[in-house]
């Protein structure tokens, strides 16, 4: 007879990192870092299994707080570096945590491609609408009139939309929380680890610090969740124009979801039929591999 | 000394003339005989139309450049008669289709080999069968049997059909006839070695490196000259169950390379010298958060966008200087297409023990050549050391600190999803448990024993890599510095300038940085007159020599023309310099033919 041992189900504060945040009192990033601990807690997760990628910002911070394994990488360039990582060793489940501006500006390039390629990341963009660490310049989601320390006399350029953006580039998952609503976040994130594909959570996390328009009143005001609204996530159009509102009634939760599509990584013929990650496979190839190659030289 | 049977067939004709298929050809003819082979192809960036000169030395012995001459000229085009017909000496060929192509001025004692390729044919319209003809004429002037250019076709187009391959073997059965009664063979034929080699091109040869030393993910920007690694690692991937991705950008290409790195597969990317300048970023990041990657610059003529069909090594300092900051990296210059081969895999045994990135400086010249290889030298079970590297769980329940400050600097490096080893590596300054020390807890004692830790790692390097040594004539007149690709081209100039009676001896740089700069101080010590020899403007080894050893040679030879140094331009260099006869001390050789 043998006594089974089971550990003690893990819960959100075994993912605390080894310091506490340095955000300034009030970020809207605490929420999402409560958000994502009670997520992968909620989803039986061990820190070891995962792997949590930034880029650098504030918010680019969050592997620090957070205990998995973590890589905090250069500004703009957490999608590339997590896509590596996923497709050398897929059994890892790769969380992308940064800003508006790592993420829609300086990463913009990666952002489009991660999604055309569907690779099976959560990607989480605590938006904030403003350039925080550099202490408040305007950011590629900032609004129109937006007067930053970078446009003293308002913001001309229009901004970016990252829900349409992720589903017109191939995001199989995107949906937009708030940092006043953690229970919608969890639902959110534990669908985006769930699901096998490219998930984008666009979190609007206000900066208390430089960005006075778009507070937590702001949001409160005007978030309307769509889960209240009868919309159905696999019907793109609709999830495009209700992106696409942004007045005094602007949605959250999940737009938009795709299964049908493949992940990157479930596509990879070398990765047919359940094959070991590449990252622990033997490096050493055999000598009728080698003879073969030489043949095709002779 | 009899060098035996040395000859360069030149092949010139506009891209989409299909001047790649006879060359394919012949030089597969040439290995099965155990000939050596050493070909570069001159081309232009455009896919068709333009000028492109093919030129293939065949050689008993081994053939470490192009050479020097022009022996027989196919010319595909009047454009390719009307640029290097001068070129040939007497007793040299011009193979032509004579219904389109007139020669001109000749030197005496050239054999003008015109073939009226449209009553040899009876085909008006089939542009290829000049090219297939003149095969025929080639084999006849080297005095092959008229089977052994049979099978060679048959290899070649079995794949298409029956009756692709016997109207190949029509025609070239006819330029054979043709040309065996109206021209006049070589006196000594083409001769045959006992044993066949191999072909490949240098970019080969780094995939195949990288594939030896274990290589399960690649990823690369299309970019000339480096794009045939990529091609090789695609064609292979399955086979060899490596990871091959191409990206969108270099930047992304780089990031990705650490972000795979970092799990535990061994990972290469190969790129040139813009795309170089995009990844410099993500080279400092594998340094700080001491991630091995190798990331290989196939160099051409710059800057900016540059030549991109012409070699130059012009990207010496952007290899020392890439990404910002103070920190070890590895930068190692193959000399030939087969170190480049043995070099990967010795690289990544280096990266994996120091947990740091490294720079592989090859270059068109390399990367592009074709060159023959014994196949028994192919040796694709080299040693495979990993270094402190954890993939499994060793029941281990920590602490676990990544960055942990051992006497060597080198610290365990877990791979993630091993459970009790959870940390974070960060491209920001952290302390050994992987903590930020760069924003909240900045640390001037934390920040220099972190410093000093990643640089101790490298501390014994030099017991694992080799000094370069002089080689040559002892007590020689002049000595011949060079680095990366120029080693072969320098030795045949050496053995030019050996037979007139010139003592001269070389001292070839394949290791970089580190530098073994005590070894080189102490081997140039005895050098009468030091010359350097490089393929770029300003003399970037030349500075760099000076920099770490305060030594300043006596004279120069450069070229930055876009085309390869032949060996007689460095013998002419020599023999100026001997002469006092070079002003301002960097003597630059005319490039004759003209692509």
């Amino acid at each position: 007879m043998t006594i089974e041992l089971r550990e003690k189900p893990l819960t959100a504060k075994d993912f605390k990192g080894k310091v506490d945040p340095d955000w300034c009192p009030g970020c809207g990033d605490f929420a999402l870092l409560r958000a994502t601990q009670m997520s992968v807690a909620e989803l039986g997760l061990s820190p070891h299994q995962i792997v949590c990628v930034s880029g650098i910002g504030c918010s680019s911070n969050f592997p620090g707080y957070f205990n998995s394994y973590g890589m905090h990488t250069l500004h703009g360039r957490a999608l590339a570096v997590a896509t590596g990582v996923k497709m050398a060793n897929q059994t890892l489940t790769v969380l992308v945590t940064g800003g508006d501006g790592d993420g829609y500006g300086i990463g913009g390039n990666h952002f489009t491609h991660t999604a055309r390629r569907n690779v099976d990341l959560t990607y989480l963009v605590m938006n904030n609408q403003i350039y925080g660490l550099t202490t408040g310049q305007v950011s590629p989601s900032s609004s129109v009139g937006m007067k930053t320390k970078s446009t003293p006399f308002g913001n001309i350029e229009r901004p970016v939309n990252p829900i349409t953006s992720a589903i017109m580039n191939g995001a199989t998952y995107v949906g937009r929380g708030f940092s006043g609503n953690i229970k919608q976040l969890v639902r959110l994130i534990k669908g985006a680890i769930e699901h096998p594909g490219f998930a984008v959570i666009d979190v609007f996390s206000p900066c208390v610090t430089f960005n006075r328009d778009n507070t937590y009143d702001f949001f409160r005001q005007r978030v309307a969740p769509l889960e209240d609204e009868g919309h159905d996530p696999s019907d793109w159009k609709s999830a495009c124009e209700r992106a696409m509102e942004w007045d005094d009634r602007i949605y959250t939760g999940l737009f938009y979801q795709d299964q049908a599509v493949q992940s990157l990584h479930a596509l990879e013929p070398i990765l047919d039929g359940g094959a070991p990650p590449v990252s622990h496979v033997p490096e050493a190839i055999t000598q009728e591999q080698r003879d073969r190659i030489v043949r095709r030289m002779m | 000394m009899s060098q035996g049977f040395d000859f360069s067939i030149a092949i010139g004709g506009a891209a989409g003339q299909g001047i790649a298929t006879p060359g394919n050809i012949l030089a597969r003819m040439f290995v099965r005989r155990g000939l050596h082979l050493n070909a570069y192809n001159a081309y232009q960036s455009i896919i068709r139309g333009g000028h492109i000169l093919l030129t293939m030395r065949v050689r008993e012995q081994e053939a470490l450049s192009h050479g020097d001459h022009i022996n027989l000229l196919l010319c595909l085009n009047q454009d390719t008669m009307t640029r290097h017909l001068r070129h040939l000496g007497p007793g040299a060929y011009a193979v032509y289709n004579a219904d389109n192509i007139t020669p001109g001025e000749h030197q005496d004692g050239v054999h003008l080999c015109g073939m009226p390729v449209v009553e040899l044919t009876g085909d008006a319209k089939n542009k290829l069968a000049q090219n297939t003809a003149a095969l025929g004429v080639i084999a006849h002037v080297l005095g092959l049997d008229f089977e052994v250019l049979e099978s060679a076709l048959t290899l070649q187009f079995q794949r298409k059909g029956e009756a692709v391959v016997s109207s190949n073997v029509a025609v070239a059965r006819a330029g054979y006839e043709y040309s065996s009664a109206n021209f006049t063979p070589l006196a000594d034929p083409l001769p045959q070695n006992p044993d066949p080699l191999a072909v490949w091109t240098g970019n080969d040869a780094l995939a195949m490196g990288g594939a030896a030393a274990g290589v399960k993910f690649y990823c690369a920007y299309p970019m000339s000259p480096s794009t045939g690694v990529l091609h090789w690692m695609a064609k292979n991937a399955r086979e060899l169950g490596i990871m091959v991705r191409q990206v969108e950008d270099e930047i992304g290409v780089a990031n990705m390379a650490v972000g795979a790195a970092h799990t535990g597969a061994r990972t290469m990317c190969a790129t040139s010298g813009g795309g170089f300048a995009l990844m410099t970023e993500a080279i400092g990041s594998a340094a700080m958060m001491e991630i091995p990657v190798v990331f290989i610059n196939v160099m051409r003529a710059g800057p900016s966008t540059g030549v991109p069909t012409k070699t130059e090594q012009g990207d010496l300092w952007q290899a020392l200087g890439a990404s910002q900051g103070d920190f070890e990296r590895i930068v190692v210059a193959p000399q030939d297409a087969h170190d480049a081969f043995g070099t990967i895999a010795e690289v990544f045994n280096l990266v994996d023990r120091y947990q740091c990135p490294a720079i592989v400086l090859s270059d068109l010249l390399i990367s592009e050549g074709t060159f023959s290889v014994p196949p028994d030298d192919i040796d694709m079970s080299p040693p495979i050391e990993r270094g402190k590297l954890i993939r499994e769980s060793n029941g281990d329940a920590g602490p676990y600190n990544r960055y942990v400050d051992t006497a060597d600097g080198i610290s365990p490096r877990a791979v993630p999803g091993v459970p009790g080893h959870v940390h974070v590596v960060a491209t920001d300054e952290h302390d050994e448990e992987g903590i930020l020390i760069s924003d909240e807890f900045t640390n001037p004692i934390k920040r220099r024993q972190m410093v000093e830790k990643r640089a101790r790692k490298l501390d014994d390097y030099f017991t694992r890599v080799a000094a370069p040594e002089v080689e040559g004539d002892e007590d020689a007149e002049v000595t011949l510095v060079g680095w990366g690709s120029t080693a072969g081209v320098i030795t045949e100039a050496m053995e030019q300038l050996q037979a007139d009676g010139v003592k001269v001896n070389r001292l070839a740089v394949k290791w970089i940085l580190p530098f073994h700069a005590e070894a080189v101080t102490e081997a140039l010590s005895g050098a009468r007159k030091t010359l350097i020899i490089e393929n770029n403007y300003s003399g970037q080894f030349h500075r760099y020599l000076r920099s770490e050893t305060g030594i300043t040679a006596d004279g120069h030879i450069r070229k930055y023309d876009g085309e390869p140094f032949m060996p007689h331009h460095i013998a002419d260099g020599v023999r100026a310099h001997l002469a006092g006869d070079v002003s301002g001390g960097v003597f630059v050789p005319d490039q004759e033919i003209l692509v």
